[in-house]
């Protein structure tokens, strides 16, 4: 079984008279507990792949699975579905829900689940302490810095223990202290829940704690390396 | 609290202003409605039991036919017997024989056409008002004394007064002449100028000596404690014909064909206006939700994104107009009952309708009621507008994209 299996996705997008193609006969294959980076200039299609991976866009021709099921053609309801019960997505955007607090963008999902009050508070309490924002649970997303809005997006995405994290660009906004923590915070997930992870990063930092680390540009693979955690 | 509850009110309070803005405009259609309608109904309400307790009542027992032909010879036999019966059965009502005929009214100098009543002095008070506007003199007693009360146009018509004789000239139950001499006791003034000009009334016994109708009269008249009591006691009244007669009971509506089309009338000229109404709030609240739901395309695809389906989405936008709905709803009504309420302690004169008070012996000055049916009509039509106007946004949402939908801002 795969966590991830793309074969031969291509999208391409209409910009004036230029076709652009945003990807490119992509085909790759994480395994399950997979921690693996995507890296490419900006526009090389990264957000693309991560949005097909997640279901949200609908690559032009190719396969997407998601734990061997083929998502592709899943209907909006089945897909919404699938994100709520299994994948976690830290948007390159901040995009938190503004009229709710950092505790309640971070149980949102929960909520939507039906996960119980109790329980809810728990674990959303637990990992804001996890992603250091203690003490913050109750501000809106306007009252906090553009660090702290991209934690509380990242605790939103991992909080419910998704067997699939997929996160764009998630330390864009962090000096390198707090990275380092998200990063550590990734890896203990990876390592002790098997949770498979897809990151979109420029970032050589985060890319040094990959054990995968996948190339792009102009929306082809042009490199797929297996590296060992520095 | 539900998350997707939890939404729609935080939502609700986003932009206070531009919620309350048509919060506001609910309010008001939803207090003018109730307002209105309660006005027009207690104006109904008082429209018909005054016209009725002039002189129709609730119900009356005829021969067939009797309604539209009036013939002398469609009787009801042995009236004042079956008058007694009914009222022993039914203790509730209010019960009154009369007899019917057209006679010529002579004074000394003037000669008039009128209907001549027969009743039931000791029972005519309970069915009618009549006796009790006397303005002169006093009502006819007694069984057979020939005695008159005329209305007060037929009394100025005539030239006449209290003691003065009139000579009736008419025909009887068997087509012979039938004359009498009656000495005037009283006048009454309804001030419905037909009734006062048309109408005089003698003791039935009298009546039914002058036109030699052998114990029979024309019509029974009943009167309910109310209208409702009087449609729900019909049905018993019809059970207790006696056995093999084809008497008829006529309810109010068909006694009174005329009463129920100016209601109608009255209330479908009402009511268009009322819809317009209901249109410009239902348009107002349409421009509010799509627009709420178009600045908001961003956080929907976040939403969206994280796994909220586009069904729950819709539901959001609706909830949020419900909750927008029902706060309008109680406000208007609370407003609407509190001014009906107002005019219900000190009255309501209503320039213009003087001709429509006269026409149905209304009151100048009518005090409003508001019933629950006046009250929750109104704003419950303007309710059921406002979710049918945020459904098309509502729906709108089906066919947003996520990816489309976060890119937007
Ligand atoms: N909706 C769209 N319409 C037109 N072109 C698009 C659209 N989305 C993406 N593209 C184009 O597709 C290419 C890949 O975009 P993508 O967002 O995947 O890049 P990226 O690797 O995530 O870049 P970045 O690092 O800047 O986020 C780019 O050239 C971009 O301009
Ligand atoms: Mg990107």
């Amino acid at each position: 079984m795969a966590a991830v299996r793309c074969v031969d996705l291509c999208k391409t997008y209409r910009q004036g008279d230029q076709d652009i193609k945003a990807l490119d006969h992509v085909s790759i294959e994480i395994e399950p507990g997979g921690f693996v980076c995507l890296s490419a200039p900006s526009g090389g299609g990264k957000t693309t792949l991560l949005n097909a991976i997640g279901g949200l866009d609908m690559p032009d021709s190719g396969e997407v699975w998601v734990a061997d099921r083929r998502i592709d053609q899943l209907s909006k309801g089945a897909l919404a579905e699938l994100r709520l019960s299994s994948i976690g997505f830290v948007f390159q955007a901040y995009n938190l829900i503004p009229v709710l607090t950092a505790r309640e963008n971070i149980e949102f999902v929960m909520q939507v689940q039906g996960v119980p009050a109790a329980e809810r508070a728990k674990k959303s309490m637990a990992i804001l302490e996890e992603v250091g924002l203690k003490g913050l649970e109750d501000r809106r997303p306007a009252e906090m810095s553009g660090g702290q809005q991209q934690r509380v997006a990242v605790a939103r995405a991992i909080v419910s223990r998704p067997a699939l994290v997929l996160a764009d660009e998630p330390t864009a906004n962090l000096d390198s202290k707090t990275s380092d923590e998200l990063m550590t915070l990734f890896t203990e997930l990876n390592e002790h829940h098997n949770t498979t992870f897809v990151i979109a990063t420029h970032d050589q930092r985060v890319m040094g704690y990959a054990k995968r680390l996948i190339r792009m540009l102009d929306g082809r693979i042009v490199d797929d390396i297996e590296q060992h955690a520095a | 609290m539900n998350i997707v509850m939890r939404l729609a009110w935080r939502n609700l309070w986003r932009h206070q202003r531009r919620t309350w803005l048509t919060v506001g405009a609910m309010m008001f259609a939803n207090t003018l409605l109730v307002f209105m309608i309660s006005m027009q109904f207690s104006m109904y309400g008082l429209m018909i039991e005054n016209t009725l307790k002039l002189f129709t009542g609730h119900m009356q027992i005829q021969a067939p036919g009797y309604k539209d032909d009036q013939k002398m010879r469609q009787t009801v036999a042995d009236i004042v017997p079956l008058a007694a019966s009914l009222r022993a059965e039914f203790p509730d009502e209010k019960i009154a024989a009369r007899g019917q005929a057209f006679a010529l009214a002579s004074s000394e100098d003037r000669s008039y056409g009128i209907g001549i009543f027969g009743v039931e002095p000791e029972f005519e008070p309970q069915v009618s008002s009549i006796p009790g506007l006397i303005k002169e003199g006093r009502y006819v007693r007694g069984k057979n004394a020939t005695e008159i009360v005329v209305g007060a146009v037929l009394a100025r018509n005539l030239r006449v007064g209290i003691g003065d004789e009139l000579t009736l000239l008419g025909s009887g139950l068997d087509g012979s002449f039938a004359a009498a001499v009656v000495t005037i006791v009283g006048i009454f003034d309804s001030g419905v100028v037909d009734v006062d000009r048309n109408i005089a009334q003698i003791p039935l016994g009298a009546f039914q000596d002058i036109f030699f109708m052998d114990g029979a009269g024309h019509q029974v008249v009943i009167s309910a404690p109310t209208l409702d009591a009087a449609a729900a006691v019909l049905p018993k009244i019809v059970a207790a014909m006696p056995p093999g007669s084809d008497l008829v009971v006529h309810d109010w509506d068909a006694l009174q064909p005329g009463l129920k089309q100016a209601i109608k009338a009255d209330m479908s000229s009402a009511f268009f206006m009322y819809g317009i109404l209901v249109i410009l709030v239902a348009f107002s609240v349409l421009n509010t939700q799509l627009m709420s739901v178009l600045e908001r395309t961003h956080e929907f695809g976040i939403v969206m994104s994280l796994g909220l389906k586009p069904g729950q989405l819709g539901r959001l936008v609706m909830l949020e107009t419900t909750l927008l709905g029902l706060i309008g709803f109680v406000l208007g009504a609370i407003g609407g009952v509190l001014l009906t309420s107002y005019f219900g302690v000190n009255g309501l004169s209503i320039p213009g309708m003087e001709e429509m008070a006269a026409n149905f012996n209304l009151p100048t000055r009518v005090y409003l009621e508001a019933t629950p049916l006046s009250v929750v009509i109104g704003p419950s039509v303007v309710f059921l507008f406002t979710l049918l106007a945020a459904a098309y946004p509502a729906l709108r949402l089906y066919k947003l994209h996520p990816v489309e939908a976060m890119r937007t801002n």
